[in-house]
């Protein structure tokens, strides 16, 4: 067993470090205060001359090819620096990567150079409704095939990136007569489609640079190709096909988490109370310990499933697993990194309070812990 | 033994329950949004009494016992946390002035800040004395019938807004000892103040530091004796122990009210939320630990009123306890919420960016640790402290 990182991970990992101390911490708390679309998008650009939005996407369509445990390594380093563009980031890599394992040779050679070059700014997933979170079975959006076209109608929600996704990836009833989850087919939808709206931002506890927006659908006509894999197989793509998202979010939480404690480390040594600094107290000393030795089991948790990932191996229960303990260790490690700071950690003065709130999320969307529960629970009976 | 509220109680309970439901609540989202300050909401509550809760009668106070006063707050808080947090702060400098003002300082002030037509903020952190509040350096030097106050204090609730400053000053030596309470004019010249802290929470109450530069303050606004300071912050932290512990709590009912009411509303894999055993098993611990902290809660005000030589124990272990509750509860009830908790249409994140501060401030909870286990070592604490 080797843990080290091959000599291209490494300098994958040591660009997106540059990068994020660079480009992104110096504006992470303007991106925060004003939700600056185009500063946010003028970032994405450089992330992708990187070649960081398709880190996993073949180079035959502009992409990197350097493996999932690149694309884990470089997102932590990216959410170290900003959490708004490392959600951007995860979520475009994803659909890039769906697009390649599903699509067909003409979609992918339409979509995968534009997501790769940054010729779009993001890439987007129409998959949650009001009513179907959790259980995106339950969905009620529709296609209907008319002649050569798919007429779409419905309301998607909490939809990454909207206002500024060159292409969405949309799931949608197409046979409402078959039992749940059986009759959904996923769709390639180009932004500026007619019959295609985005609504106004949600005012969100973090994030804040990145958009999460209503996206409405309304007769929106499509062409047949943009049907994406096979007919009625969407909810199977969106179960499979989307764990590899599970391991980019919790990739960026990790990177959140270490923002937060490796400046609380710094203030340690600076701050004095009580004739000394408080580096210098057991107490201060044991919060930091564990919440470092949380975000290192998260760290080998995330390698872990993206080494099988990588493999081709199964990880569903492995990325579930890595996904629930890092963002909720990421939580704490906010937290902790907060209260040592005291009341200067809960001002805008320093970025705690930020990585707080931006923090929040990662255990809410991309599957919520409960549902990633869900997930290593049944994986787990299913082998008794 | 007695848990049940009295006559009296309930009927104060009652009302401020019409108070934070009629008034507090349906401003508090958007005091959080415009961080606005609700000073005519604050005056509405000096006319309920709820300015002047524990100052002494004579002063124009209540004169209400903690445990009363806890279970007002309770109440406020499920309406608007940040407002209430205030109100507490205010009542315990108001009731510092009742209690060792002179008797011309008090006609002076007491009576418009228990009516809440003034307001009071309380200064004693400053950038190098948080955790350690006896390390404090603002100085207060006599000259003739006046004080000469220089220095400055941070993290100070209302600051800008209010109308008098209580304030912890060093007029002697080194430490605990040589530390003394003033009462200064908001607008004394010399005071002035310092940008509005963007916070995480608590923002319909500004938050600033002051600055003193030779601010000449009458001898008579002095509170209690020179070198008595230190004694009057310390015996005002233990009841503001217990007011933050109970923003925390009643902050934490009212999240966890709503969460139950939108767990049975929401259906996922056709069925509501609320039929799936993880979430019930969560809401039992949730309500669990919830009459955990508020009995404890009370029981610290209990021995704060009866004077037991215990009631700094009590106090810390219940601010220790009630906040990372009312957190964890806040917290909790987010998730329950999933996406919707995470936007402003839904108070859950306002209760939570609200919460966090309250395991910081009035000593952090890392403080409160200190102080247990330092009692607890000694002999026989735990004969004593039950």
């Amino acid at each position: 067993m080797d843990l080290t990182l091959t000599e291209e991970q490494a300098m994958i990992q040591d660009m997106a470090r540059k990068f994020a101390d660079g480009e992104l911490v110096p504006v992470a708390a303007q991106l925060d205060a004003n939700k600056d679309y185009d500063l946010l998008k003028e970032k994405l650009k450089q992330l992708a001359e990187l070649g960081f939005m398709g880190l996993n996407i073949s180079a035959e369509y502009g992409g990197t090819e350097a493996g999932v445990v690149a694309f884990s390594v470089a997102m932590t380093e990216i959410g170290r620096g900003c959490a708004s563009t490392g959600v951007t980031m995860s979520v475009t890599n994803m659909v890039a990567e769906v697009i390649q394992a599903i699509g067909n040779d003409a979609q992918k050679a339409k979509y995968l150079p534009k997501l790769c070059s940054g010729e779009y700014a993001a890439g987007s997933f129409c998959l949650s409704e009001a009513g179907a979170g959790s259980d995106p079975a339950g969905m009620r959006t529709r296609a209907v095939r008319e002649g050569d076209q798919w007429i779409l109608n419905g309301t998607k929600m909490w939809i990454t990136s909207a206002p500024y996704a060159g292409v969405f990836v949309v799931w949608a009833v197409t046979d409402p007569e078959k039992p749940k989850g059986r009759g959904i087919s996923c769709f390639l939808v180009e932004a500026g489609t007619p019959g295609l709206t985005v609504g106004k931002a949600e005012h969100k506890m973090g994030q804040h640079a990145s958009a999460t927006c209503p996206v409405i659908f309304e007769d929106c006509a499509i062409p047949a190709d943009a049907l994406l894999g096979e007919l009625d197989d969407g909810y199977r793509i969106a179960v499979e096909e989307l764990a590899g998202g599970r391991i980019g979010i919790g990739s960026l939480a990790l990177g959140i988490g270490l923002a937060a404690m490796d400046y609380a480390r710094q203030y340690m040594t600076e701050r004095e109370q009580f004739g000394q600094t408080i580096s210098r107290m057991q107490g201060p000393q044991w919060m930091m310990g564990d919440a470092y030795t949380e975000l290192e089991a998260a760290r080998l948790l995330l390698m872990n499933a993206a080494c099988l990932k990588q493999a081709g191996k199964p990880f569903n229960k492995q990325a579930a697993m890595a996904k629930v303990y890092a963002t909720e260790a990421a939580n704490r490690a906010c937290y902790t990194g907060l209260q040592l700071m005291g009341g200067v950690g809960y001002t805008q003065e320093c970025p705690l309070e930020r990585h707080a709130r931006d923090a929040r999320v990662t255990s809410i969307y991309e599957g919520t812990s409960e549902i990633q529960r869900l997930i290593v629970a049944r994986e787990l009976l299913r082998e008794v | 033994m007695d848990f049940s509220l009295n006559e009296d109680q309930q009927a104060f309970v009652d009302s401020a329950r019409a108070f934070s439901q009629g008034v507090l609540a349906p401003g508090a989202a958007e005091w959080d949004a415009t961080s606005h300050f609700p000073v005519a909401e604050l005056k509405q509550a000096g006319e309920l009494g709820f300015m002047g809760m524990y100052t002494p009668e004579a002063a124009g106070g209540l004169g209400m016992t903690r445990l009363d006063a806890s279970l007002i707050v309770e109440e406020l808080a499920k309406g608007c946390t940040s407002t209430t947090a205030f109100l507490t702060i205010h009542n315990m400098a108001t009731s510092m002035v009742g209690k060792y003002g002179s008797e011309a300082l008090i006609e002076e002030w007491c009576y418009d800040l228990t009516m809440g037509v003034k307001l009071a903020s309380y200064c004693l952190t400053e950038p190098g004395a948080g955790s350690d509040a006896g390390s404090l350096r603002t100085s207060a030097v006599r000259d003739g019938d006046d004080y000469i106050v220089n220095g400055s204090k941070v993290f100070i609730s209302g600051a800008g807004e209010t109308d008098a400053l209580v304030v912890m000053l060093r007029t002697g030596a080194a430490g605990p000892k040589g530390i003394t309470a003033l009462l200064i004019p908001a607008d004394a010249e010399g005071v002035s103040y310092g940008k509005n802290e963007e916070k995480m929470g608590w923002k319909c109450q500004p938050t600033r530091m002051i600055s003193f530069d030779n601010v000449r303050v009458p001898v008579a606004n002095r509170l209690g004796e020179e070198g008595q300071g230190f004694a009057i912050a310390m015996e005002g932290l233990d009841g503001g122990r217990i007011n933050i512990a109970t923003c925390s709590i009643g902050t934490a009912q009212q999240a966890l009210e709503e969460a139950v009411a939108y767990v049975q509303d929401r259906k996922q894999f056709d069925v509501a939320i609320a039929d799936f055993q993880a979430t019930q098993f969560r809401l039992a611990d949730m309500l669990t630990e919830l009459v955990a902290a508020r009995q404890m809660v009370r029981l610290a005000a209990f021995k704060l009123d009866t004077r037991d030589s215990q009631a700094t124990t009590y106090c810390a272990m219940a601010k220790r306890f009630a906040t990372d509750i009312g957190f964890k509860i806040c917290n909790e009830a987010l998730q329950l919420f999933g996406g919707y908790g995470y936007i402003k249409e839904y108070p859950m994140e306002r209760h939570v960016r609200d919460t966090r501060v309250h395991q910081i401030l009035e000593g952090t909870n890392e403080i409160m640790k200190v102080i247990v286990a330092r009692r607890l070592l000694m002999e026989g604490a735990l004969e004593v402290i039950k």
